[in-house]
């Protein structure tokens, strides 16, 4: 119930925040962004996005950190934001990268709109700030850099996928497709063995340094990540593990469930239909992807977006329908956190008594303290 | 290969809707007219001995007007070859756009003023008002290539009209020459491909010749093997 009435709360918040935007904005930022609204209507580029994860730690130094968790093939820094109020436990995290497909611009747009939208809620939405204490959103706005920028570079780049590494000896093309690189039934279905092609998965499994350094991430964070959220386009779908046909996710029922909730919840901000199901169902088997990984050393809820459109504009979305799809993908992705939130910290009967033990004891120490 | 009836919002049947589509489109379409799959409703399949039959309940989008209707559709993919489709729509009428079209035409079928575009959408998803009717006509020509090159593994969308220059009009049909890029998702790959096609209000969207670009490895040698 307590989930519920949060779910909706938030999604008929987010539909009277969207509002009150168009507050002007402090010096320091680039000269052609005006207002915040129309900065977040807009794709930026990577020295952009760069800046704005600096701004975004200058202007909230308490809440937002950075870290850089590795290197792309070219070298470049891969870095994420880590948000949450401070807290000298150890805490819970949610993970969400996007960009790990180059031309899929849209997801970096999201990460940056959710970073925006959580900064703004936790302020005076109780729900959100109860998040932010107990948990830390790890957010990384663009994993794939080298693909990212060279997505950019001119008229026949646009549409380039993969990472930046150089082909193995004896092929003249570029890149391996991350999401076919992780060490999760490597190499077995959906994929192409030939270098210049889309869905190449590598050499081998963790070939890649984006790859390698997610997995050292998540390594480090093992038990602690609640829900794996990975960002893509276009085809409006929500995917949970695994890629593999024969394979199925343990808690299969769970993460349907949850994520016919995030598609309900899609579907009440703009109306838009988005589809859950396994990769082999709804899409095309495949292996190696992040997702799978995830889910293999245990984060229970691991789900692939896959945001506007249907292959009317594909990958080149108008910048137009940037805000109507962050919308309602943060409803979406809201859904998912609050459940894996409430889960973690509500539903469990041993969390509940460990939590009233630990005030009993406290209060017996405080008050043998007092006499 | 499941046979019988289709859970709607699987790929199998998905895919097969998108075949549906394409077909309305090369039947149908026109600068004013493009016909895009909303939801799939019933959909089921079985074998037969010509290749894999389909049955679909599905609902179309026409894109400009923005009006959704029904459709029923029969596809046949055979073991290899263009699929073959049966669909009507009923509230697909030809004559809906009419006015659009012929003040289109009119305008453009004069060659004195041979119009030419590139990149629509651009990289923001943006495009000229005046760009939009040549890139309905470029997503409806494509059409004819999807529509051919579909089968049970593959599933098209138009990434992009890279360019498109109009030539002189000829026996009144508009007449271009049209370089786009198709998405395939199942491969993710990007094909490119060259098309004349031609375009009145009375003979629809015809596709005379297609021409298979190959894959731009840009940083091979120029004359490198692939």
């Amino acid at each position: 119930m307590m989930l519920c009435l949060g779910s909706v709360g938030l999604v008929l918040l987010a539909l009277t925040v969207q509002n009150g935007h168009g507050a002007p904005d402090s010096a320091g930022w680039n000269g052609k962004d005006t207002t915040e609204r129309n900065y977040y209507t807009r794709y930026h580029n990577m020295t952009e996005i760069s800046d704005w994860m600096e701004k975004m730690k200058r202007e909230n130094p308490d809440v937002v950190s950075s870290m850089v968790y590795g290197q792309t093939y070219e070298e470049r820094n891969i870095t994420l934001l880590k948000i949450g109020l401070n807290s000298t436990k150890r805490k819970k995290a949610i993970w969400m990268d996007c960009g790990i497909h180059a031309r899929e611009w849209i997801a970096p747009a999201f990460c940056q709109y959710f970073v925006k939208e959580i900064l703004q809620r936790y302020k005076t939405d109780t729900k959100v700030k109860e998040m932010m204490k107990n948990l830390d959103f790890y957010v990384t706005p663009v994993l794939n850099v080298d693909g990212y920028i060279y997505s950019w570079l001119n008229n026949s780049t646009r549409l380039w996928r993969k990472s930046r590494s150089p082909g193995p000896v004896g092929c003249t093309c570029y890149g391996t497709d991350l999401n076919r690189n992780f060490y999760a039934n490597w190499g077995t279905v959906g994929v192409s063995t030939n270098c210049c092609e889309e869905t190449y998965c590598g050499s081998k499994a963790l070939s890649e340094p984006e790859a390698r350094a997610v997995t050292d991430m998540l390594g480090k964070m093992s038990g602690d990540i609640l829900a794996f959220l990975t960002i893509h386009s276009y085809s409006q779908l929500i995917l949970v593990p695994y890629g593999h046909p024969n394979i199925s996710a343990p808690n299969y029922n769970e993460l349907m469930e949850v994520g016919l909730g995030a598609v309900k919840a899609i579907k009440a901000v703009h109306g838009m239909d988005y589809t859950v199901g396994t990769w082999p169902d709804i899409l095309y088997p495949a292996s190696g992807s992040s997702q799978d990984y995830a889910r293999l050393i245990g984060i229970p809820l691991s789900y692939t977006f896959e945001l506007r459109d249907k292959g009317e504009y594909g990958f080149e979305l108008p910048e137009d329908q940037i805000q109507p799809t962050c919308e309602e993908a943060y409803a979406g992705v809201q859904h998912i956190i609050t459940y894996a939130h409430d889960k973690a910290f509500y539903s469990s009967a041993a969390t509940v008594t460990t939590t009233l033990w630990t005030t009993v004891m406290t209060a017996w120490v405080f008050s043998a303290t007092l006499l | 290969m499941e046979t019988g009836e289709l859970n709607p919002n699987y790929y199998p049947a998905r895919r097969a809707a998108a075949v549906v589509q394409h077909y309305l489109n090369t039947r149908y379409g026109s600068p004013y007219r493009w016909m895009f799959l909303g939801n799939v409703h019933n959909a089921s399949s079985e074998d037969v001995t010509e290749g894999r039959k389909y049955q679909l309940e599905l609902t179309i989008q026409e894109m400009i007007s923005n009006v959704s209707g029904p459709c029923s559709a029969e596809l046949l993919f055979p073991g290899a070859g263009t699929p073959q489709v049966q669909a009507s729509c009923d509230w697909l009428l030809p004559n809906n756009t009419r006015a659009q079209e012929e003040a289109f035409y009119q305008q453009h079928r004069d060659s004195h003023n041979l119009v030419s575009g590139d990149r629509i959408p651009d990289s923001y998803g943006h495009m000229e008002p005046t760009m939009k009717p040549f890139w309905h006509l470029g997503g409806v020509a494509s059409s004819f290539i999807m529509l051919e090159q579909s089968n049970q593994s593959t599933l098209y969308n138009m990434a992009q009209v890279a360019n498109f220059t109009q030539l002189e009009t000829e026996k009144d049909q508009l007449r271009f020459q049209y370089h786009v890029l198709l998405h395939e998702m199942v491969s993710q790959e990007i094909i490119h491909w060259k098309m004349l096609i031609t375009w009145s209000p009375a003979e629809g969207v015809k596709v005379l010749q297609t021409d298979l670009q190959p894959k731009c490895n840009c940083e091979d040698p120029p004359d490198s093997i692939n």
